[in-house]
């Protein structure tokens, strides 16, 4: 199975879209890689002569990969496919460990806590090519698609 | 329960979202969520998450819609608790 279907729905597009690949993404998961370009904009500034990815950017990859794909994956499920979302960060509480430089892939693995009144909360790591652990956290969103009244259900 | 009872429940649970602390001084039936206290959407979720948890009951979409202020949660409380 392949996921176009939820990558052409990600409201995001370049500079700012850290999705490559979904792996996997199902009912309760959703795995996904990046690869986060040497010429990427904010290596410029961060930090002067010294390019690392700014913990902000490793969190909007882990929501982009781990809730909202998720999301578009929860919200297709129930709706019909045409229709677009509606799309807010509401928390994101992450601890980082290892720093990510420039050219290096990332693996995000998210496990979803619950989706109810449209509130997306997942538990989400972050990997590098050998396994360890980059960050984690948990980071809810508020998704729904455009033309439907109310998705939220129980889980 | 007693009404005081869940209505002390409910401003235990609703404290941590609260933006606008001068509503929890005056907290009451009129009290209204977003307007009085200034929880967010998304907070307002976890209300009513915690309030499932904490009477061990499930609210649906309809109530959920219908809950804007204090009033309304006790109300959709105390049915929800006589139909168990």
């Amino acid at each position: 199975m392949n996921y176009n279907n939820i990558l052409q729905k990600l409201p995001y597009t370049k500079p700012f879209l850290f999705v490559d690949e979904l792996l996997k993404v199902d009912e309760k998961s959703a795995e996904g890689l990046y690869t986060f370009p040497v010429d990427s904009f904010f290596y410029k500034g961060h930090f002067k002569n010294n390019p690392v990815t700014p913990g902000v950017i490793l969190t909007e990859c882990m929501a982009q990969i781990g809730v909202v794909s998720l999301g578009i994956f929860l919200l297709e499920d129930q709706v019909n496919e045409s229709q677009e979302i509606e799309l807010a960060m509401s928390s994101s509480e992450v601890d980082f460990y290892l720093p990510v430089f420039p050219g290096e892939t990332v693996k995000v693995v998210s496990e979803k806590l619950f989706f109810r009144f449209n509130k997306l909360k997942c538990e989400v790591r972050m990997y590098d090519k050998t396994e360890k652990l980059i960050c984690r956290g948990k980071i809810a969103g508020m998704i729904k698609s455009k033309l439907a009244g109310d998705n939220s259900r129980k889980n | 329960m007693k009404e005081k009872e869940i209505l002390d429940s409910l401003k235990k649970i609703v404290s941590p979202y609260v933006q606008r602390k001068e509503g929890l001084e005056n907290f009451n039936e009129e009290t209204d969520f977003i307007k009085d206290l200034e929880v967010n959407s998304a907070n307002l979720v976890d209300v009513i998450l915690d309030v499932e948890d904490e009477f061990d009951i499930e609210i649906d979409n309809d109530s959920m819609n219908g809950m804007m202020t204090v009033g309304d949660a006790k109300n959709i409380i105390e049915r929800k608790l006589a139909s168990a």
